[in-house]
């Protein structure tokens, strides 16, 4: 073998990882408390979230896509249905009918991606505040709804360990091998990478392109819906003001940071993962120096800046090559 | 046959109902640029009409007045993004910059007791830099414009929030401003009893319009957006014309964020949150497209009034909390979604919507039987016609020789070719017109008049020197189209007195599109006059059906014109007691004339170009098939009148039919379009041949010349 594939080549998610370790390292030598187990559990369990959301919102970037209203179908549906349940509804019906307000708009944003043929940027920005602006007006005036008693065990489920591991880190861990499995070894799976990567040839190919746009959308939709349900649990109540926060472009930044290509049809989930981990032991360590929530955002957004800087070096575009109408 | 035809006469109803509704106009609207603007102008109507009903006091004056300054901000704002959008990208950070903009605005003024005057041009170019990073990471660094806005949005975001913590009480502690008057007036002035900021608005707009529609860099941003890679391989600056139109986004949110500051004095955390959103919905509704290249000033400008006043509606109308974000989110996505299917859309919708068959009702046929007793009896006269100009021309559609025995001709290429006689074998490029030369026809002086398709009508003298004669008419006052372009000028004459009569067959559509005037079947056409004493040209009869063939009679008293798809041709008074009527010559003729000219003794000579079909005759008299054939079939598949199958026929004055000359099936003028005689020889050409063919006529006169007949012997 030669030197160099022995190596390997030098990918977005070795350098994230090499920084990530390099960081950690410095954290843990620099400052006081960084490399205890109780801040390292609570580091990864303050990034499932995120992390969790990043597992959608790669589905739909492999794709050549992208999904902005993840954060109000995090909120929204899950936020109307304690409601719903405080005023006696039963769970199971609330859920089912959260559930189908989120695949509702998981079908409306593909059939608007895939069908009407609108950018998804904009698809998904407008149905995300439809959908949030919309449930806001019919019920959810409130911002903090909390977790209706009946489900009580939820908070206790999520807030223990096993083994040691917190379960919102579990919960991670185990949706990521689900959607791990599902790109790697299911036909659907393999076929959204074919269609980010060359959504024409896929098509002449005869793959049910149309139809898979359509299916990414949903699968967001619903694991957003999830991981809402997850989030209100863990922290015993549903924030809607969440919509107006920048947890959407965390939520990109983890993905894009990590290596997962804008273009479509590059990536897998360990990038989303590496991306995951290096925004854990920043913000980590940003809130152990006692830096400002608003500073974070600012070096947040830098790095995410940052990334997508390397993401167009790596994956360049010039007036040959680049699309008509990308934007 | 008969049987089929009467039983399928249209009634009375029909016949009215075509004659009387304009359908070719809806057809003609759609092809207007300003159809875009039309329909969000026509929603922001319906839109006041409905706050006047649910909220009459939206139209209070001080309701107005706010609304106006709100207005004037956000239209800033607006021209920035439309330039950006139009450029073929996207400006998400203008809300932030705004906020930026809005606290260095309030720090200069308050804190660093700057002069207001002077604290413009720092706002600006405080929103200029900020658009200039945003053009460095878009323009030179290639990256995704929607992306790199939207991080470029938090971190300035980020920092005004940091300012606002850390300054805003500092900074507001003082309300005294140097150039109190001027803040005054900025805030609260107006002029003509608009608002300042209103006012300043409308002034960039204009200004902006002129940049876009008149300068060349609105015009290469234009070239980006519409085809960002043709706009680079013509050597236009891509990447800074793209960094440009940021800059001057942000120069403008700077501008915009001016008259807020001075208006609120707020230097808050929340000033210019979703501003972008509520901008670049207004944008995308007026008719700016996603993607660029397509979209102006003034759309942006009535797509930002629409949503600006359905916000300040909602707000009035004291909708609940989520109300007015779901329902800018849903005008967003229409506006969107509108954009996206009209721009794919248009042209197939136009295509559909332009070509407006009217009922026809032709005759039936004479016979052309071979052998029969009738004047249009195929034989095989053409057969062995010589030919001229074999590899040289390519689409003769019309010939003319001059008094010394040359022969000219048109070809496809835009040039005018002579050949010398008396052989013609020798030729040379007499000059190079462009545009599509049809018919020809020699002057007094020797110099040659030609009609150019796409181009007009020209002279080319003795000297070679090309003139162009007429290029426009007199517009029509009840046409949708301009029909003061000549469109495509076919054929000419030219009276005693120096009048050319030339013919312009369609206004509506450009030769390619020849055939399809066809289906049709409307008087699109029209006969022109060029008068040399004044130089112009005024349209002398209108609503021919294919004005083609020009031929002077020999009277020198009037003109006859070919009316192509109605198998017609129509006799105009130029001069003497019946001067300006006209009346049908020759009607019902088995196929479609084209060039008339004069025949050596006394009568005419006209090509016909198609012989008719009943299939297409029984066509042009159901306007309903054609219309449903021209909405569900491909254009390939369309019934078309034959062009592959015509004849030379002959007429006296008296409109007589004297005979006819057939090409034999394998003979190489399938398809005549136009005729000369010349010394007892006569020239045939064919605007799709290769060649000018030539054949003898023993009984003609051997001596005969057109330049002698129109203009006498040379003195």
């Amino acid at each position: 073998m030669s030197v160099k594939s022995s190596i390997g080549r030098l990918d977005q998610e070795k350098v994230v990882l090499v920084i990530s370790a390099a960081m950690f390292l410095i954290f843990a030598m620099t400052l006081n408390g960084f490399a205890t187990i109780p801040n390292i559990l609570s580091l990864f369990q303050s990034v499932s979230i995120i992390g969790a959301l990043g597992l959608g919102m790669a589905i739909v970037i492999i794709g050549r896509g992208i999904d902005l209203s993840m954060i109000a179908v995090m909120v929204m549906p899950v936020a109307w249905s304690f409601m719903q349940i405080a005023d006696g509804m039963p769970v199971s019906m609330a859920f089912g009918f959260a559930i189908l307000i989120a695949v509702g708009l998981g079908l409306l944003n593909g059939w608007l991606v895939a069908f009407v043929e609108v950018p998804s940027i904009f698809a998904t920005l407008a149905t995300g505040m439809i959908l949030f602006g919309g449930m806001q007006y019919i019920k959810v005036q409130s911002d903090i709804i909390q977790l209706p008693p009946v489900l009580e065990w939820f908070n206790t489920v999520m807030t223990r360990t096993t083994l040691g591991v917190p379960n919102s880190m579990v919960f991670l861990l185990v949706l990521s091998a689900i959607v791990w499995l599902f790109l790697r070894f299911t036909r659907q799976g393999r076929f959204i990478y074919a269609i980010g990567d060359n959504p024409m040839a896929a098509r002449t190919t005869g793959l049910p392109v149309r139809q898979i746009v359509v299916l990414q959308y949903v699968l967001a939709a619903v694991l957003a819906l999830f991981v809402g349900n997850v989030l209100a649990a863990m922290v015993d109540s549903a924030n809607t003001r969440l919509f107006y926060s920048n947890m959407m472009y965390d939520v990109i930044l983890v993905v894009v940071l990590g290596g997962v290509g804008l273009g479509g049809g590059k990536g897998r989930i360990s990038n989303v993962l590496a991306g995951t981990a290096l925004i854990g032991i920043l913000v980590n360590g940003m809130t152990i120096l006692d830096v400002s929530y608003m500073v974070q955002n600012l070096v947040k957004a830098s790095v995410l800046l940052l990334a997508l800087v390397v993401d167009s070096l790596i994956n360049p575009r010039d007036e040959q090559t680049s699309q008509q109408g990308d934007i | 046959m008969s049987d089929t035809y009467s039983n399928d006469r249209p009634g009375t109803w029909t016949r009215l109902r075509y004659r009387l509704i304009p359908d070719h106009a809806i057809g003609e609207i759609l092809s207007k640029p300003w159809i875009d603007t039309a329909i969000p102008v026509l929603f922001l109507l319906m839109l006041a009409g409905f706050f006047s009903v649910v909220s009459p006091e939206f139209f209070l004056p001080a309701n107005l007045n706010n609304l106006s300054r709100i207005l004037g901000e956000n239209m800033l704002l607006a021209i920035g993004l439309a330039i950006v959008v139009i450029g073929g990208g996207i400006d998400l950070s203008v809300g932030s910059i705004f906020a930026l903009c809005n606290f260095v605005a309030l720090a200069l003024i308050f804190h660093f007791q700057v002069h207001v005057a002077l604290v413009f041009p720092l706002v600006v170019l405080c929103g200029a830099l900020c658009g200039a990073f945003n053009g460095l990471l878009i323009g030179y660094l290639r990256l995704r414009a929607f992306l790199s806005t939207l991080v470029t949005l938090i971190i300035i975001r980020a920092i005004v929030e940091i300012l606002a913590l850390n300054y805003a009480s500092t900074i507001m502690s003082s309300y005294d401003a140097n150039g109190w008057d001027l803040l005054d007036f900025v805030a609260d002035g107006s002029v003509f009893g608009l608002p300042s900021s209103f006012i300043f608005a409308l002034i960039v707009a204009v200004i902006a319009h002129i940049f876009m529609t008149r300068m060349r860099m609105g015009w290469h941003i234009l070239a980006v957006g519409g085809a960002r890679r043709s706009a680079f391989n013509v050597g236009i600056k891509v990447r800074f014309t793209v960094f440009m139109t940021y800059v001057i986004s942000g120069a403008l949110a700077g501008a915009a964020a001016y008259f807020y500051a001075a208006r609120l004095n707020a230097a808050g955390n929340q000033t210019g949150l979703g501003l972008e959103l509520i901008v670049i919905t207004g944008v995308v509704l007026g008719g700016v497209s996603l993607g660029g290249g397509r979209g102006s000033i003034t759309k942006a400008m009535i797509g930002t009034i629409i949503v600006v006043s359905i916000v300040n509606g909602l707000l009035r109308l004291g909708l609940a909390s989520g109300g007015s974000t779901a329902i800018l989110g849903i005008i967003l996505l229409l506006a969107v979604v509108v954009d996206i299917r009209w721009n794919k859309n248009r042209l197939k919708v136009l295509n559909r919507a332009y070509v407006s068959p009217t009922l026809v009702e032709m005759d039936e046929m004479p016979s052309i039987e071979e052998g029969s007793t009738s004047p249009y009896a195929r034989n095989a006269a053409l057969k062995d016609a010589r030919p001229i100009g074999l590899g040289v021309l390519d689409g003769p559609e019309d010939m003319v020789l001059d008094d010394e025995g040359n022969l000219f001709a048109g070809s496809r290429e835009g040039d005018i070719f002579r050949f010398f006689g008396p052989d013609f074998t020798r030729h040379e490029l007499y000059a190079h017109i462009g545009g599509r030369p049809l018919g020809v026809q020699v002057d007094r002086d020797g110099s040659i008049v030609v009609c150019v398709a796409g181009m007009g009508l020209y002279r080319v003298t003795k000297e070679r020197e090309v003139v162009p004669l007429s290029v426009r008419t007199n517009r029509s006052f009840f046409s949708v189209l301009d029909d003061s372009r000549v469109r495509m000028a076919d054929d000419l004459d030219i009276a005693p007195d120096g009048r050319i009569f030339f013919s312009d067959p369609t206004t509506r559509y450009e030769i390619s599109g020849w055939l399809t005037d066809a289906l049709e079947g409307r008087g699109n056409g029209r006969l022109l006059c060029y008068d040399p004493k004044d130089g112009r040209t005024k349209t002398v009869l209108k609503n021919l059906v294919f004005a083609n063939g020009i031929c002077l009679m020999n009277d020198g008293d009037s003109v006859l014109v070919a009316e192509t798809w109605a198998a017609r041709i129509r006799r105009y008074w130029i001069s003497g007691p019946k001067a300006g009527q006209d009346e049908v010559f020759l009607d019902n003729l088995p196929g479609y004339p084209d060039n008339i000219n004069r025949a050596s003794d006394g009568t005419y000579w006209a090509a016909l170009v198609g012989v008719r079909s009943p299939s297409f005759d029984l066509a042009l008299n159901m306007p309903k098939f054609r219309k449903r054939m021209i909405s569900r079939v491909a254009p390939d598949n369309w019934i078309m009148p034959n062009s592959n199958h015509g004849c030379v026929i002959k007429f006296d004055d008296d409109a007589k039919i004297v005979g006819s000359l057939w090409d034999s099936p394998d003979g190489s003028h399938p398809q005549v379009t136009s005729i000369r005689e010349h010394k007892g020889k006569l020239y045939l050409g064919g605007v799709f041949n290769n060649r000018v063919g030539e054949i003898d006529l023993p009984d003609a006169d051997q001596e005969w010349t057109g330049y002698t007949s129109y203009w006498g012997t040379k003195a």
